[in-house]
């Protein structure tokens, strides 16, 4: 007897709408398993990861502020894997964006620039993300290298100027020679929801970044070619859909998403550029965006879930001393639950025995 | 004379690691399978394999814990994205995922620790040879390894006939597939060969590149030796030239930022990466003809019965 994958006849969706909890249920057994391996209680380990940051207002308003770069990110990205374009350089876009909007902070610091001075460093930011996602879209335009391996080295890269930034030229002259710019002035840095609290306005630009992909995919033209040019790449050729061109725009958007998100990230919660303004942002995003099932509204309830692990995961640290490196494994392990269960979607399992087996015709 | 000599020796050494990973993903891709998880398998590879070499103070040992750890990587990959057809670009982003977090939970407890690293060989009489002897007689064993790697997969790819059916699921798994060919079990060997170069390459940098465990030690090397293997157009003789490319890049931007040329060192840094992409884009400019890939590249295949 042999267990074998068979495609089923349509894709069953039943399925499709269970999964990711199914997904999310093994991870978390998995993660008990994990937590009796390093020695710590499963059950007190769990309650840090996914229930005590849910009991206090600061910790819930700071999930709001982690969801923020990872949906909007996750957002760009889940076009691009809609339409086949594998970006995943994400990480280097939106440092590049920080970058670009950091660049005019500091330019007008101390001047008496006035309220334009945000709005401007957001549109920078956002052209900076989007220019940077299009080198590896044109190469793969124009000449056909892959862009998942252009796209990740531009993410070395990204890191490598912003270190430079900071340590050399950007460097706050009284700031004990610490690789930090100094902090950006009030009318650089994006303003908070409530006084004294941590909710930003970029929580409010990312929700319009969701109805706005939800509109682009459900009901307009172009949203309709992304998801044909993925999906059945042969009839959207037949109904003459350019997907070369779509590469170029999915990138663009991808890009702009996550250099505006990285620009938030900086003049927001940060209110500087350093090194390491990123806990893997751009990475987990890609989680976030498969977890969602490339959808803008399922994006929006797994960023706020994956935000949720990375502030249990810091509060875990804390109280029961486990190592900051189990939310990633903890990520990890999702992102490859959440694939196999999606596989059941389109087929199925199927015991044969032995014996049906084809023989082996040619020695 | 002698600066020469140290550049040839630091290349050989910073080559070495993207060699053995490269060889082995060129042999999973040759069968048709797109493992980008290598980053992931190469940095489990080192968290175990100096583990390994820590807990029994035998370099040997630590290499072999670094195969069985990348081997085991590509387990999972294989079952999900062979076992359960999942899309193999998604499969192993997640595997490079899983694989960052979990070394770092493994090395954790390594951190700041030494140990003596791989020895390098040494004949009286010959290694002494000006210039040439260190470098042909004076290497780690990790270094004669890696081109004892790329001739067996040179001979068995062309010269053997598990090789040229190996080439043919990569080519076109349904005729293998009705000649009888159990594809998904060939790709499943050559999967776990390329994990186990993969873990084979990880444990390198700590045993014999430095004597310690850093988190994220492998640096990109993983993605580096997946660009290598476009670079070679899945042929093992111009893995040879475009890791000893590589590796020579890397090191003499390092002599550069020792020698003071006046760029900042972080630009200097940035040029193998900034290489490997222009590189990309040359070679598909200059293929845009044909692609030279195996035909099956990254396609998931699921027999029918």
């Amino acid at each position: 007897m042999q267990l074998v994958l068979e495609k089923r006849a349509e894709r069953s969706n039943t399925i499709a709408l269970v999964s990711p909890l199914i997904a999310i249920a093994l991870t978390i057994v998995t993660m008990v398993i994990l937590f009796a391996i390093l020695g710590k209680n499963p059950l007190l380990a769990l309650h840090a990861y996914f229930i005590a940051p849910l009991t206090d207002s600061y910790s819930l308003q700071e999930i709001a502020v982690k969801a923020t770069p990872l949906v909007m990110i996750a957002i760009g990205l889940s076009l691009c894997y809609l339409a086949n374009a594998w970006n995943i350089g994400a990480e280097g876009q939106f440092l590049i964006g920080a970058v670009a909007g950091s660049w005019f902070a500091v330019k007008t610091q101390g001047t008496d620039a006035g309220a334009w001075v945000l709005p401007a460093m957001l549109v920078l930011a956002a052209a900076a993300g989007a220019l940077y996602a299009l080198i590896p879209a044109i190469c793969k335009v124009k000449f056909g290298a892959s862009e998942i391996l252009t796209s990740l080295m531009l993410v070395y890269v990204a890191d490598l100027l912003l270190d430079y930034l900071v340590r050399g030229p950007w460097r706050d002259p009284h700031g004990f020679n610490f690789p930090t710019t100094a902090e950006f002035d009030p009318v650089a840095t994006v303003p908070l929801l409530i006084e004294g609290g941590r909710l930003h306005l970029g929580s409010i630009i990312v929700l319009l970044v969701v109805a706005a992909a939800a509109i682009l995919l459900a009901r307009t033209i172009k949203g309709f070619e992304i998801r044909v040019v993925g999906a059945a790449p042969r009839a959207a050729r037949f109904g003459g859909f350019n997907a070369n061109q779509l590469i170029i725009l999915t990138f663009a958007v991808s890009g702009a998403l996550a250099g505006l998100a990285g620009i938030i990230e900086v003049a927001g919660p940060v209110g500087h550029l350093q090194p390491g303004i990123s806990p893997g942002y751009g990475f987990t995003a890609i989680i976030v965006a498969f977890l969602g099932r490339l959808n803008p509204l399922g994006i929006l309830i797994a960023g706020l879930f994956l935000a949720l692990t990375f502030i249990g995961g810091e509060q875990a640290q804390i109280a029961m001393k486990i190592p900051l490196d189990v939310t990633k494994v903890f990520q990890g392990v999702l992102l490859f639950y959440v694939l196999a269960c999606d596989s059941l979607i389109l087929y199925r399992f199927k015991l044969v025995s032995s014996n049906q087996q084809v023989t082996r015709g040619v020695g | 004379m002698e600066l020469v000599e140290a550049i040839i020796l630091a290349v050989l050494a910073a080559s070495t690691p993207l060699l053995i990973a490269a060889t082995g993903e060129l042999v999973a891709e040759r069968s048709g399978v797109l493992n980008l998880g290598v980053e992931g398998m190469m940095i489990v590879g080192a968290a175990c394999g100096f583990a390994g070499a820590w807990l029994t103070g035998s370099i040997f040992i630590g290499a072999l814990f670094g195969i069985v750890a990348g081997t085991m990587m590509s387990l999972i990959f294989a079952l999900m994205a062979l076992g359960l057809a999942v899309n193999q670009v998604a499969t192993g982003l997640a595997l490079t995922i899983f694989g960052v977090g979990l070394s770092g939970l493994i090395g954790a407890r390594f951190v700041g620790e030494r140990i003596t690293p791989a020895v390098h060989l040494s004949i009286p009489g010959l290694t002494d040879i000006p210039l040439a002897g260190r470098v042909l007689f004076g290497e780690d064993a990790f270094v004669y390894v890696s081109v004892a790697l790329v001739v067996g997969v040179w001979w068995f790819l062309y010269r053997t006939r598990a090789g040229l059916i190996l080439r043919a699921c990569g080519d076109n798994h349904v005729s293998a597939h009705a000649l009888g060919y159990p594809v998904l079990r060939i790709r499943t060997f050559a999967v776990m060969f390329g994990g186990a170069c993969a873990g084979l390459a990880g444990a390198y940098l700590p045993l014999a590149y430095t004597p310690f465990f850093i988190p994220g030690m492998t640096a990109g090397r993983g993605w580096i030796a997946l660009a290598l293997v476009v670079f070679s157009s899945w042929r093992p003789g111009r893995l040879v030239v475009g890791a000893y490319l590589f590796g020579t890049v890397t090191i003499l931007q390092l002599h550069a930022q020792g020698w003071g040329v006046g760029i900042p060192s972080q630009f200097m840094s940035a040029l193998p990466y900034l290489a490997t992409i222009i590189v990309l884009v040359l070679l598909s400019r200059a293929r845009s003809g044909g692609s030279t890939a195996p035909a099956a590249l990254g396609t998931v295949f699921v027999p029918d019965r």
